[in-house]
């Protein structure tokens, strides 16, 4: 029988508001991780969505981004930051969809993420392509979501982290 | 351990057609993910998917960023009657390169939730020539309905060719 591949690891529906969710004591059993956030809403404004590994609150994280604006294709990079911010698409009234890939996540190198973040508001949004750095050598065992203002998630949000495993 | 990425079903064209259709998709999944691999009869240096949930013809709106090998630009559309209409969403087309298919993967989280459903789309066209039938694109879609997504649609701008090929998988976090 073939090995399952693509596992989840944990999931949450917020059934009521939240301005943070953390997958914590992630095992290094599989080889990638992938974070799939849906039907993300905010209380208010327009905040960034924030990625934090194992608590890690120092100035260890870095991004570049492609992204299209709808009428400009645009690209920047954030450096010695205290978490990876993922700007542009979060808001108050449409959902939006973030997927975070995170290779090789228990290796002893620093860790690179991929973010794509498809945002579109009918008639504003974004779709940003994004890679951020943690440099860290230990591997990720805890992962947290926030934004930058601090504002609630809506309720129905929902996160879940699953494993790939290459063997 | 239970399965959580799951063939729900696949079409691969043994015979041109214009469209494909999955029909009935249970609502037991989390996550939709539609995989194709297509090109276009057309004589056009462009082709491109469309698309419906449910044969719904309204609700489409996206922002789409491209690169043709010489820029990259972005630009949006909005109250489409399909999916796809930015002409953005590449597939292959007569006069490029022969037996080259153009691939694209379509996430769509939380297709059963009562909300607006937020789609992510990564469509690539390589057909090693510097001016036609190359793009890669990336493109947040928006369908502005609550309804379950029970079926899909898949049309080319013209017409698919064979051996063009569409799966669906469901992805479960129960």
């Amino acid at each position: 029988m073939a090995t399952a591949t693509y596992d989840k690891i944990a999931t949450t529906t917020l059934g009521s508001a939240a301005s943070s969710i953390t997958f914590s004591s992630i095992a290094a059993s599989w080889t990638d991780l992938r974070l799939v956030l849906g039907n993300l809403v905010v209380a208010s404004g327009t905040p960034s969505l924030q990625l934090q590994f194992n608590g890690d609150t120092a100035a260890n994280y870095s991004n570049t981004y492609l992204a299209g604006s709808g009428t400009a294709a645009v690209s920047g990079s954030g450096t010695g930051q205290t978490q990876i911010n993922s700007s542009f698409a979060l808001n108050a009234t449409t959902p939006i969809a973030i997927f975070v890939d995170a290779f090789s996540y228990s290796g002893a190198t620093y860790k690179t993420v991929l973010i794509n973040e498809a945002g579109d508001l009918n008639g504003s949004g974004y779709v940003t392509a994004r890679v951020g750095l943690w440099r860290s050598t230990a591997a990720i065992t805890s992962i947290t979501i926030k934004n930058s203002t601090a504002v609630n998630y809506n309720i129905g949000t929902t996160a879940t982290l699953y494993g790939i495993k290459a063997a | 351990m239970a399965s959580t990425y799951t063939l729900i079903s696949s079409q691969v064209l043994a015979s041109s057609a214009a469209s494909v259709t999955f029909s009935s998709i249970p609502a037991t999944y989390t996550d939709l993910v539609v995989r194709a691999s297509a090109r276009d009869t057309g004589a056009g240096t462009t082709a491109w998917l469309q698309g419906k949930w449910n044969t719904s013809t309204s609700g489409y709106s996206e922002t789409y960023l491209t690169g043709n090998g010489s820029a990259a630009a972005s630009g949006r559309v909005g109250s489409q009657t399909v999916w796809g209409a930015s002409g953005y969403i590449s597939s292959d087309a007569a006069g490029n390169t022969a037996s080259t298919f153009g691939s694209t993967e379509i996430y769509i989280p939380n297709y059963a939730a009562a909300t607006a459903k937020p789609q992510s789309v990564f469509s690539v066209q390589e057909s090693n020539s510097a001016s036609t039938g190359v793009i890669i694109s990336s493109m947040a879609m928006l369908w502005n309905n609550t309804a379950t997504i029970s079926s899909i649609l898949i049309q080319a701008s013209g017409t698919f060719d064979i051996g063009s090929s569409f799966y669906l998988y469901g992805i479960s976090n129960a």
